[in-house]
């Protein structure tokens, strides 16, 4: 009987989330069609921006300079709403009511998934930095602006992945969690990640300075050159913090309406 | 408290907006039993497993599980109990082993602890020779087996296993009863739904059968054999008169009536003696019966005697057997 009562003692929530965490990895790296698109998209899409597109745009210094810190972000935007597809999956499954029946908490499952979140967009960053230094890209940074930089990338993927989990837990199938890839796909398009604002006709303006993409590619784009942030850098935080607390309140109400 | 059952429920209601799904269920589980929730699909079987097992509250009614309210201490009762839905609730992407180690981690099991636990787990479902292999390779009886074994990380006081044999081979069906009992003799309560009689009657002490969200008929499954009398005669007519007649001589206990086919049901006990007196009464010229078959009773035999209509889902099935 002593076995089944140290057996019986509740998990801690921590410790919950330490292993929903090893769970969400393993599991991210075992999808290998998600991995690649995850890990190769990033790259094809800066490959044909700086080849296909690149010589016919100007923007004052060399594209691929220009361009690397706005495929960063896309792409970090897009693996971070592949979330709702893997969040979905728990929900439509017979998973998460056996995690509930354990009382393993929606917070730790979901929790999993955007750690994992973060460790994929990691690993496809590095990437696109690598390949896009072979191809001529050359950061500016030193080791403060290097870390501001990460931390800006990582609390814009807690967010987003955040709200890719409210999507996940909202759709009805994981076909349905896909296509909100989609919209976060194209939201960095009328944003300065890959033209200059000023380039656009002047009514998309309003929306392209002053959407979230665009601090956040600013900053990263500052950090990594090592040119002047100004306030783009405290914006994408405002802006992060802002989408993650709404997020995170949606994600929790969402998921306490979809299990009853 | 030893003779507190270990499940008790009163008037559960559930209603998912206009549609009402759970009508009053009223339920007496007693400890180390087997009980037996019989019905067809769209009775409210599952509904009533997630709401005794904390997963969704009910609109109305209270119930009691392992000894504690299923809304005022979802996690006592989350503690005292394992459920293993109809949705396979591992991990197509892991191994069997991996999936076991990470459910014995939210055990609070630690590193060694877990992998010793998740090792002779699966070696009481014969996969350790499956369990470094990734489940999506699994057979559906072998995922069966690994469900059930993951929602045994812990010895729980109640198990609850929603349908734990729709869609599995014979042989998995009774690798999966032999678990059952198994799980009898070291004294766990258990839960069932089927939609298959049989099952409830190998398995099962109690029997309650579900029609439409309330419990049509309860008690052991002789005494609920007794009201279909068990077993089921089928008559085919040569011709449409003889058919007729057949039909007309039954009466009220004519039952799934077939006339495409001249094909009608009695109930009967099976026995040769009731069989040889039913086809004297109803053809004692020897010319209205072409062929005969008898049955043991369906579960759409007992609706039928039950509730005075057939269930939709148990013919189609019943005609696949």
């Amino acid at each position: 009987m002593s076995e089944t009562a140290t057996l019986q003692r509740p998990a801690s929530l921590a410790g919950d989330a330490l292993a929903m965490t090893a769970r969400s990895i393993r599991l991210s790296l075992r999808n290998i069609d998600g991995l690649i698109t995850a890990l190769f998209l990033p790259v094809m899409l800066m490959l044909l921006f700086v080849y296909l597109f690149g010589g016919a745009i100007e923007t004052g210094t060399e594209y691929v300079t220009y361009v690397v810190p706005g495929v960063i972000v896309l792409c970090a935007g897009f693996g971070s709403s592949l979330t709702a597809v893997a969040v979905t999956n728990d929900m439509t499954g017979g998973i998460m009511d056996r995690f509930r029946s354990m009382d393993v908490s929606g917070a730790a499952v979901l929790g999993g998934h955007v750690v994992a979140s973060v460790a994929r967009n990691l690993m496809s960053t590095v990437l696109v930095i690598l390949v896009g230094f072979l191809i001529g890209f050359r950061p500016q940074a030193d080791a403060p602006d290097v870390l501001a930089a990460v931390s800006v990338l990582v609390l814009f993927v807690v967010a987003f992945s955040w709200v890719a989990a409210a999507v996940g837990v909202l759709a009805r199938s994981p076909e349905a969690a896909g296509g909100f890839t989609f919209f976060i796909m194209f939201l960095p398009y009328p944003s300065s990640a890959f033209v200059p604002i000023d380039t656009m006709p002047s009514w998309i303006h309003g929306f392209a300075e002053h959407q979230p993409m665009t601090p956040v590619i600013e900053s990263m784009r500052g950090l990594l050159l090592g040119t002047p942030v100004g306030d783009s850098a405290w914006l994408a935080i405002a802006w992060c913090a802002g989408i993650l607390a709404v997020a995170l309140a949606a994600a929790s109400v969402l998921f306490r309406r979809r299990i009853t | 408290m030893p003779d507190q059952p270990a499940i008790e429920a009163v008037g559960l209601e559930k209603s998912f907006g206009a549609v009402r799904v759970l009508d009053g269920v009223d339920l007496r589980v007693a400890r180390g039993s087997v009980f037996s929730l019989l019905g067809p699909n769209g009775a409210g079987k599952t509904t009533t497993v997630r709401i005794l097992s904390t997963l969704l509250p009910p609109t109305a009614g209270t119930a009691r599980v392992a000894g504690f309210d299923i809304r005022r201490q979802r996690a006592e009762v989350r503690r005292g109990i394992s459920v293993t839905g109809q949705d396979t609730a591992v991990d197509e992407l892991q191994t069997g082993a991996e999936n076991l180690r990470m459910m014995a981690r939210l055990h609070g099991l630690r590193g060694s602890a877990a992998r010793a636990r998740a090792g002779a787990l699966l070696e009481r479902f014969d996969l350790t020779e499956a369990g470094d292999r990734r489940v999506r390779t699994y057979s559906g009886g072998m995922r069966r087996r690994l469900d059930l074994a993951a929602s045994l990380i812990t010895q729980p006081a109640v198990i609850f296993l929603d349908e734990p044999t729709t869609g599995l081979d014979p042989r998995s069906r009774q690798q999966v009863w032999e678990v059952v009992n198994e799980l009898v003799r070291n004294g766990v309560t258990i839960f069932l739904t089927t939609q298959y009689l049989e099952e409830a009657d190998r398995l099962a002490d109690q029997i309650a059968v579900v029609d439409g969200g309330r419990i049509v008929a309860q008690g052991h499954a002789a005494q609920l054999k007794q009201q279909v009398a068990g077993h089921r005669l089928d008559l085919v007519a040569p011709d449409p008169a003889a058919y007729e007649g057949l039909v007309h001589r039954l009466g009220p206990r004519a039952t799934q009536p077939a006339p495409e086919r001249l094909a009608v049901s009695v109930a009967t006990d099976g026995s040769a003696n009731h069989v040889r007196a039913l086809l004297d009464e109803l053809d004692p010229e020897h010319r209205a019966v072409a062929r005969f078959t008898v049955h043991s009773a369906t579960l759409d035999d007992v609706f039928l005697a039950l509730t005075g209509h057939a269930t939709t889902q148990s013919q189609k099935e019943t005609a696949g057997v």
